[in-house]
């Protein structure tokens, strides 16, 4: 029995040794042949002119998950407090199956209504061309997130003992002050962990943010159209020729992509860490 | 007994090789090179073509006009693909070519739009970002949102390559597919795209380019300007296997009609 379950563990760290090192062998090529310096910080990607620089995909891919976590944390946040604390039992049970419900809309229906209802009410309202920009991009990614920051930030709160709660308030804190000074502070791991968790989900999202964002690699910029480092991969898979510096060149920035992601994990990893030595 | 089965055996093994001789069957292999964006149409021939002679195999390496020209005239393959015409230079060293099939673009606005007939010149303008407002063109004042395909897609290389605008558009939005084009196109009246010409259907309407509308008979006659045409190239003086001529003759044949529609291009002939 002992053997079964070690495999099962073994499968699943092949699964992530295999994908990391078929992503480091495919994407190293072209890093070599374009220069890293140019295919990290070149301004501009056009494969037809052989220029191959991502420097607007990785800022793009910054500013749309820094926009959606500035808009989604605080309202995840409150929506936590208010769930964890504040709300009335019947009101909790409305909110709290919505909020798993959010959690379970599959990406690509989000870019549908981000499309179809998104994306013409900012073309009619700022008076766009189109509508598809980063701005549509962060409020999809925003609405994205909420689910994992609410649920995470809530069961934080949750965690918190109710004496430290009892000692405020006996002490005369009011309970807004309770909430905010003490419980908050006690849980701040477990909301740190969430808003990583925001993160991750954010600077991964590729089929929602295809949708709405336009995928123009222009430099980012909040009512134009860009794209995102998961966007200008799979835009451009389907025509790129097999073994093309193109290819290879959308390969590269998956292992970018892939940095990043291992990046926030280990900052998950030290959040959380952290939060257990406190 | 035994004699009588060695005689049995030898006819045997005599009338298969005479089916095998008088068969009409083909074998060997074609090896073509060059345009990527002939890829569907070579798959669709490919795939009707072995139906007909499935010892033959078609082998197909996008590499690129050009490469698939200099590569038939250095003998590295033996039919050159181009999705251009031939250049002076290029038949004075021997080339061939052979229309195969030709590849309309559409230039496709929303159909609300009132714009219905456009130079190539405004063309050019509008995807190259000298004319941003419709007022410009005498329509509604209000902004283009210029729509195109990724970087890759043989639309977008032949679209800009005809209108003169390699490199130089500046898209409001990229999509990754042609049907993406045409809805987006569909869903915003500020929009212009360009679609295969196949792929048009009535949620959008397609624009008359110098005063002749796309269609079929348009592109066939040369009318239509916004074409090019797909090439098999050989060299002159040179005899192709019996493999390579069989896939030619096909492909110019009324019998790869079918495949070149299903593949989104106009048969030429």
């Amino acid at each position: 029995m002992q053997l079964l379950f070690t495999l099962c563990g073994l499968v699943t760290v092949g699964f992530v040794l295999l994908i990391t090192i078929y992503l480091v062998i495919s994407g190293i090529p072209a890093i070599h042949k374009i220069g890293l310096f140019h295919f990290l910080f070149g301004k501009t990607w056009a494969a037809g002119q052989d220029q191959y620089g991502i420097l607007p995909l990785i800022l793009t891919s910054i500013y749309g998950t820094a926009g959606a976590i500035a808009i989604g944390v605080p309202i995840g946040f409150f929506t936590a407090v208010f769930l964890a604390k504040a709300a009335p039992k019947r009101v909790a049970n409305i909110i709290r199956p919505a909020v798993s419900l959010l959690a379970g809309i599959p990406s690509v229906v989000y870019g549908l209504v981000g499309m179809c209802v998104l994306v013409p009410a900012l073309r009619s309202w700022l008076h766009l061309p189109a509508g598809d920009s980063l701005l549509a991009a962060i409020i999809v990614l925003a609405i994205m997130i909420l689910p994992s920051i609410i649920s995470l930030s809530e069961t934080a709160l949750e965690a918190v003992p109710k004496e430290y709660e009892e000692a405020s308030l006996a002490l005369g804190a009011t309970k807004l002050e309770t909430w905010f000074r003490v419980s908050a502070p006690a849980a701040k791991s477990g909301i740190a962990a969430a808003v990583v968790l925001g993160i991750g989900r954010a600077i991964g999202e590729a089929m929602a943010i295809m949708m709405v964002a336009g995928n123009v690699a222009n430099m980012p910029s909040l009512t134009k159209s860009v794209r995102f480092l998961t966007t200008g991969i799979s835009i451009e898979l389907n025509y790129s020729q097999d073994g093309s510096l193109q290819r290879q060149a959308l390969f590269s920035i998956g292992l970018v992509l892939f940095l990043f992601i291992m990046l926030i994990n280990a900052l998950l990893n030290l959040v959380l860490k952290r939060g257990k030595e406190d | 007994m035994k004699k009588f089965a060695v005689i049995a055996a030898a006819a045997t093994v005599m009338l298969s090789m005479l089916v095998a001789c008088s068969g009409k069957q083909k074998s060997g292999t074609v090896n073509t090179d060059g345009s990527t964006s002939m890829a569907d149409v070579m798959g669709a021939l490919t795939e009707s073509f072995r139906e007909k002679e499935p010892d033959i195999t078609v082998n197909y390496s996008g590499t690129g006009s050009g490469s698939g020209i200099s590569g038939v005239l250095d003998g590295t393959c033996d039919i050159g693909l181009s999705s251009r015409e031939l250049k002076q230079e290029e038949m004075d060293q021997g080339a061939v070519a052979h229309v195969v099939a030709l590849d309309g673009v559409a230039v496709v606005v929303n159909p609300k739009n009132t714009a219905a007939d456009l130079t190539t010149e405004q063309i050019a303008d509008i995807f190259t970002g000298k004319v941003t407002n419709w007022s410009e063109l005498g329509g509604e004042d209000a902004p283009i949102a210029v729509y195109g395909r990724e970087d890759g897609s043989g639309t977008r290389s032949a679209f800009e390559e005809i209108v003169g605008v390699e490199g130089t558009c500046t898209y409001t939005n990229e999509y990754g597919s042609t049907g993406d084009v045409i809805g987006n196109v569909a869903s915003n009246e500020n929009a212009i795209g360009y679609a295969s010409l196949s792929a048009v259907d009535s949620s959008v309407s397609a624009v008359k380019v110098n005063g002749v509308a796309p269609s079929e008979a348009t592109v066939k006659d040369g009318s239509y300007t916004i074409q090019r045409p797909f090439v098999m190239v050989t060299k002159d003086g040179t005899t192709l296997s019996e493999a390579a001529q069989a896939f030619l003759d096909f492909a110019s044949s009324e019998a790869a009609a079918a495949s070149i529609t299903a593949a989104g291009a106009v048969y030429p002939n």
